[in-house]
């Protein structure tokens, strides 16, 4: 830690929070206000280094929040107030939490004093939120704000990133300390982890492995999007000439467009991704966790023999559901950079040519299946189509950004955009949370004012979070609404249909707005469109309107599936197609 | 409750000295699903810190599993499997028991073979002290008629690794 050269005294609480976030190089803070937080509200309102977003509803705070981090390399911030405020971020956060996205969550309190006396507005805040953060703080005193601030967004983006939450009683703002933010902190039970460092004779050993596999497979996830490990990665898996997959959380990992990338793996995957994975002798995992989406029921995942290498940076990731033979503790980028480096030096490669050569013809023939094929000449929307043509349309600009809800629609997305770059693809995995579209785009847009950003979402998850539209309004901020409009929960109808019986209790999307109307009213641009040959030119209409928010409602076929689909508790090779 | 089968694990924590640190530690166990038959925890003395004893059971996977979400949580210093290597455990009991005076020469008699002693004698109840391992423990009660034991404390096992090997920090 930094010595503390001089302590800037007499500040009051409150006017420390936005001075630590400015300190700490904070452009926006997401949030919403009450009792507990109106000092620290009249602090920001004081200064202009750090920008108060005003969203709708404390849930969409820390999803804008999160998808600012998730977009950019950055610590994204929320400020709620006590009680209702922190209950209604608590989505949020269990959301970042689970795909690991680096958050400082800052709460307000009831005054210390009061605390435990079920005052108005309180609610445990470390007890509630402590399943769904990285770690948890109560500031008992002023003196302690900066230092715990500071250590927030340390331990919130170093290491396994996630959320950590500062609750901030509201006496302590309203009084007068000390401030001093240093530079770094040090934290003794948590920067002491054993950082394992590769030791040459492994690295040696997993290039060996790797060169000698038969029937290689490189599955990469979302710690390489967070290590910023797309290159070194792209340079292995040219190098090696391996096919890769991505998970959903690691798409944009390695180039969609690449002729090595067989697309996501998973529940949703394609046809080839999965059955190279079940069928491969050498499986290299890279910052991916093994998710019951990913390789379905593990017993049978493990009846095919296979090594498996797997590199990740929290040592509890690995062999938690899968037995894993080489485990590497690292930063992905680090130990990817040194396979390069060792790669290199050797200078000429060797691989099992024969091998490898029938491996690809193999994983061409299941290519050849085309699983993501459907009905193009449809005379209802087919919900692919627009997603393929979203595709087509903005392939060729620089900065575009899709958010997504959770759904049908979501896999879509996920299977017909192409992601070539990390960071572009933004929603929510492990939760799965409906409702984080919107405020994710918006959470983006305020990142990259530049950027096309698109939502892909559903009748039903986009009302979840509606009222954004309010802030999107107020800020401008000009996102393109993609409503894959089925009128039913698809996701659930299609799992009704598969295991339930096909009985749609409860699926079936009744009284719904118009979505037109709804967007206009809230002062933005609202499209209808029904026809499949209205697609293309309603989208570009769209996106030619670069300053206005546009909701377009596309009406999509209501019975369309999603396929593939290893249905829950099956194994890889065991999938429903088209 | 302990299953049969699984083999029982002694951890060893150090950390912070926090008031929230203890439920961390418990939280990840009923969160996660893992085993727990005992847990004690004191500070120590360097006050900024607690030493948690843990006895729990499960598989080598579970287990692992355990040490290294726990490793995970920011307030947790250290730890260690004592299981790993020898070790030695401790745990107290208090008992208060009641019954004739030949049954309290018994209890007596029983409790100093085992290293115990009587605490404390009031009109009809009697109280007593007895540390040791937790079959000790069980073995010692076992040797007892219910029909007298009126309460019964245990605090869990402590345990702290043999040799030169020392969980610092
Ligand atoms: C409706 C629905 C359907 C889904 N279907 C699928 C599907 O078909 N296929 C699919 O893949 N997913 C699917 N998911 C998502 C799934 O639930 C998981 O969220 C996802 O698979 C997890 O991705 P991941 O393994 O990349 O892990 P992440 O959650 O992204 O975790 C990242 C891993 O990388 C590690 N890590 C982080 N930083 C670093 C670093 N610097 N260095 C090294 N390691 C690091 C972390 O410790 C962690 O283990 C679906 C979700 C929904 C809602
Ligand atoms: C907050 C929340 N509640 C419930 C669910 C369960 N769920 C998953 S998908 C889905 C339906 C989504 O419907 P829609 O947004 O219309 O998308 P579609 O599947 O039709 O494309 C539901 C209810 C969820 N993921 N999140
Ligand atoms: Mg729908």
């Amino acid at each position: 830690m930094d010595l503390p050269t001089a302590f800037t005294k007499n500040l009051t609480g409150a006017a420390m929070v936005p001075k630590c976030l400015s300190d700490e190089g904070v452009r926006y803070v997401f949030g919403y206000p009450g009792g507990a937080v109106l000092p620290i509200y009249d602090e920001l309102e004081k200064q202009d280094r750090v920008n108060h977003i005003l969203v709708r509803h404390e849930q969409a705070a820390v999803h804008a929040a999160d998808a600012y981090a998730r977009s950019t390399q950055k610590v994204g911030v929320a400020l709620v107030t006590s009680g209702p405020g922190v209950t209604n971020a608590i989505t949020g956060i269990a959301t970042a939490f689970m795909d690991s996205v680096p958050m400082v969550i800052i709460t307000g309190q009831v005054p210390t004093h009061a605390i435990g006396q079920d005052a108005f507005q309180e609610v445990d805040t470390v007890g509630i939120t402590r399943p769904c953060v990285k770690h948890n703080f109560l500031v008992k005193n002023v003196d302690d704000i900066s230092i715990t601030i500071r250590k927030a967004f340390h331990i919130a983006s170093t290491g396994r990133p996630g959320p950590v939450v500062v609750d901030i009683p509201k006496d302590i703002t309203t009084e007068k300390g000390k401030y001093f933010y240093p530079k770094s902190v040090s934290i003794r039970s948590y920067d002491t982890d054993p950082h394992v460092d590769i030791k040459e004779d492994s690295l040696e050993k997993i290039i060996s492995l790797l060169e000698t596999a038969k029937r290689p497979m490189i599955y990469t996830g979302g710690g390489v999007i967070f290590s910023e490990a797309h290159e070194e990665l792209k340079s292995l898996v040219r190098c090696l000439g391996y096919p890769c997959t991505n998970t959903l959380m690691g798409l944009g990992g390695y180039p969609g467009t690449d002729p090595l990338f067989l697309g996501m793996l998973g529940m949703h995957g394609t046809y080839e991704a999965n059955m190279a994975m079940q069928n491969c002798d050498v499986l290299f995992a890279v910052g991916a966790r093994f998710d019951d989406r990913v390789i379905g029921n593990p017993k049978n995942f493990e009846s095919d023999d296979r090594k498996i290498i797997h590199v990740d940076i929290d040592p509890s990731s690995i062999s938690k559901r899968v037995k894993v033979d080489f485990p590497v503790v690292g930063d992905v980028r680090y130990i990817l950079g040194k396979m390069n480096e060792k790669l290199k030096s050797k200078g000429s490669i060797s691989r099992n040519k024969a091998a490898l050569t029938e491996w690809w013809k193999q994983i061409n023939q299941w290519r050849s299946k085309n699983c993501l094929s459907y009905d193009r000449d449809s005379k209802v929307i087919k919900p692919q189509m627009v997603v393929e043509k979203l595709y087509q349309l903005t392939a060729d600009q620089d900065e575009v950004y899709v958010t997504s809800d959770v759904g049908q629609h979501q896999m879509w997305a996920a299977q017909f955009y192409k992601f070539d770059k990390p960071r572009r693809w933004i929603n929510s995995g492990g939760l799965g949370t409906m409702g984080v579209g919107l405020p994710y785009a918006l959470g983006v847009q305020l990142a990259h004012p530049d950027a096309t950003v698109l939502c892909v979402t559903g009748e039903a998850s986009i009302q979840m979070c509606i009222q954004e539209l309010s802030t999107a309004k107020q800020y401008g901020l000009p996102v393109k609404i993609i409503n894959l409009n089925n009128r039913y929960m698809g996701m659930v109808r299609q799992w009704q249909e598969f295991f339930h019986g096909n009985r749609y209790a409860s699926s079936y999307m009744e009284a719904l707005p118009d979505f037109v109307k709804l967007t206009e009213s809230y002062g933005h641009i609202g499209m209808k469109i029904e026809n499949p040959s209205d697609i293309e030119g309603a989208l570009k209409e769209a996106l030619a309107m670069k300053d206005d928010l546009v909701f377009m409602d596309f009406i999509t076929d209501q019975t369309e599936n999603v396929y593939p689909m290893v249905p829950g508790g099956k194994g890889l090779s065991e999938m429903i197609l088209v | 409750m302990m299953k049969e089968e699984e083999p029982r694990h002694v951890i060893s924590l150090i950390l912070e000295n926090e008031s929230g640190a203890l439920s961390r530690v418990a939280g990840l166990f009923s969160a996660r699903g893992y085993n727990i038959e005992s847990l004690t925890v004191a500070p120590t003395n360097d006050a900024t810190v607690s030493r948690m004893t843990i006895v729990t059971s499960g598989s080598e996977e579970v287990v692992t599993q355990i040490t290294k979400q726990l490793n995970k949580l920011v307030d947790v210093i250290t730890l260690a499997n004592l299981t790993a290597g020898s070790h030695v455990e401790r745990e107290l009991l208090l008992i208060k028991l009641t019954g004739s005076q030949s049954e309290k020469n018994t209890a007596k008699e029983l409790a100093e073979n085992y290293g115990g002693r009587l605490l404390d004698s009031s009109n009809d109840t009697y109280i007593i002290e007895l540390t040791g391992t937790v079959s000790e423990l069980d073995e010692f009660m076992s040797h007892l008629n219910s029909s007298v034991v009126l309460e019964v404390v245990r605090t869990g096992a402590s345990g702290v690794g043999k040799g030169s090997e020392v969980l610092s920090y």
